[in-house]
């Protein structure tokens, strides 16, 4: 299972408190994981991709393990600490505005 | 005893206040949505606690709340708006053409006789309907597909349609408005739309006739009177004896005749509110005196309403969707600030309150007349 951190507003908009948990068989990805993401939770759809185009919102970037995978390639495997769900896949908003 | 429940969109979350018929004690309920820009909250006319809220922020996009119990509690329906075939564009600030692109919903009328119909106002501007209670939407492409639609242009808020009437005897009439486009009518339910500009004046345009082009902020009408419509545009206070087919303005002596939102009283169709600001450049009150300004003459005699206002210091603006009225007798008339006060007037305009002083920044507010 995929550990996913969403940002707060998303948080309050599925009506959770921590992570949610997703199941996305071998080999994660971003798309992979973002597609298992809106099937469970089916209010995300247009808050983290929009709709159709499946592009990432402007100001939406993903982290892991430290590092910034936001410009990653969608089809590119997470690191195996995300895939094994030691570390959490985290979708954040970015610094802007007020 | 009757009541007014009033449903107040921010910047920053949505309120509901709600009262008896008195309206002397309100009961404050939110902020809804916390954090969230809530351009508008409306109910159907049909059945109140049907209840439907524009949700959304840069981040994280559109988000539609509907509520089934008067606003206890609510549940996120459709927030894909995708425009009809493709999309093609309209002119961009610099002249050239830009596509199409979804931004917000500004504005959410439900019909006046089903609960599960309701029209969304969008930016960039089209109009959208769902007859599933917001679980999917479907643009009404004829308005966009106008052979005008290249020439719309966004005024300095987006280009958004953010003004929808209903003819309350005739479904398949509808009144638009879009900044900076203009004003545009149905008469087939939505299929064909066309413009409704005859009259307007607006300065810097070189050909005074132009079909589109036009900034009208608010169209407001009595339902009692549906083919007269009161306008306030960029600059005018505007009326239509015909439904749109012609204008003449009607700002008379009005200190300023720009401003935001328009506002007609529930029972006496020829008693209109406006709140005038100073200026294109400066929306803010004339003198730092918040003073709404009612006619009893359907327009050209009006008179300043302070009691209870601000008369000093005072420079809130008030922004289009931010002014309502009640069906009470006698009738209420309410606005919100962007100094995040709430005004409240339960005799017409003749004295006012504020319900609250310290809300975000006022984007909408609705007021619903509870049995």
């Amino acid at each position: 299972m995929i550990r996913v951190v969403l940002p707060q507003h998303l948080r309050t908009l599925v009506g959770v408190d921590g992570p949610v948990s997703v199941d996305v068989g071998e080999r994660p990805t971003q798309r992979t994981v973002l597609d298992a993401l809106e099937a469970s939770y089916p209010v995300l759809r247009g808050t983290i991709r929009d709709h159709g185009t499946a592009k990432r919102r402007d100001f939406i970037r993903f982290f892991a393990c430290g590092r910034d995978l936001t410009l990653e390639p969608a089809d590119a495997p997470l690191p195996d600490e995300v895939a094994s769900g030691a570390e959490p896949f985290r979708v954040v908003g970015a610094m802007a505005g007020g | 005893m009757s009541g007014v429940r009033l449903l107040v969109g921010t910047r920053k979350g949505a309120f509901v206040l709600t009262s008896d018929g008195t309206r002397d004690d309100w009961n404050v309920q939110g902020p809804l949505f916390a954090g969230w820009e809530i351009y508008h909250v409306n109910g159907s006319p049909a059945d109140p606690d049907r209840l439907y809220a524009s949700q959304s922020t840069g981040w994280h996009g559109q988000v539609v709340q509907r509520s089934d119990d008067g606003g206890d509690t609510w549940e996120p329906v459709g927030n894909e708006f995708a425009y009809d075939g493709v999309p093609g564009t309209h002119q961009w600030y610099d002249g050239t053409q830009h596509p199409w692109e979804f931004a917000r919903v500004w504005h959410l009328e439900p019909s006046r006789t089903d609960p599960d119909t309701v029209f969304a106002g969008v930016e960039d501007a089209a109009i959208f309907r769902s007859v599933d209670a917001g679980r999917t939407w479907q643009e009404l492409s004829g308005l966009r597909a106008h052979e005008t639609g290249d020439q719309w242009q966004p005024g300095a808020g987006g280009l958004c349609l953010h003004t929808i009437l209903i003819h309350p005897d005739d479904p398949q009439r509808m009144f638009v408005a879009i900044s900076a486009a203009g004003a545009f009518r149905t008469d087939d339910g939505g299929e064909t739309w066309r413009p409704i500009n005859r009259g307007l004046r607006s300065g810097e345009l070189p050909d005074e006739d132009r079909e589109v082009g036009h900034c009208v902020h608010r169209i407001a009408m009595n339902p009692s009177r549906p083919d007269v419509l009161f306008m306030q545009k960029h600059w005018d206070v505007m009326r239509s004896d015909d439904g749109g087919e012609s204008w003449h303005e009607v700002s008379g002596n009005l200190p300023s005749d720009f401003g935001f939102p328009i506002a007609v009283h529930a029972h006496e169709p020829d008693t209109v509110y406006v709140v005038p600001i100073k200026s294109d450049t400066e929306h803010v009150p004339p003198d730092g005196k918040l003073r709404v300004y009612r006619s009893r003459t359907g327009g050209n005699e009006w008179e300043p309403l302070t009691a209870g206002l601000p008369q000093s210091h005072c420079y809130v603006n008030i922004l289009r969707d931010a002014m309502a009225v009640d069906g009470l007798d006698p009738g209420g008339v309410y606005f919100g600030t962007t100094g995040g006060q709430i005004y409240a007037s339960p005799d017409g305009g003749d004295t006012w309150t504020a319900i609250v002083r310290d809300l975000p920044a006022v984007l909408s507010v609705e007021a619903q007349t509870l049995p």
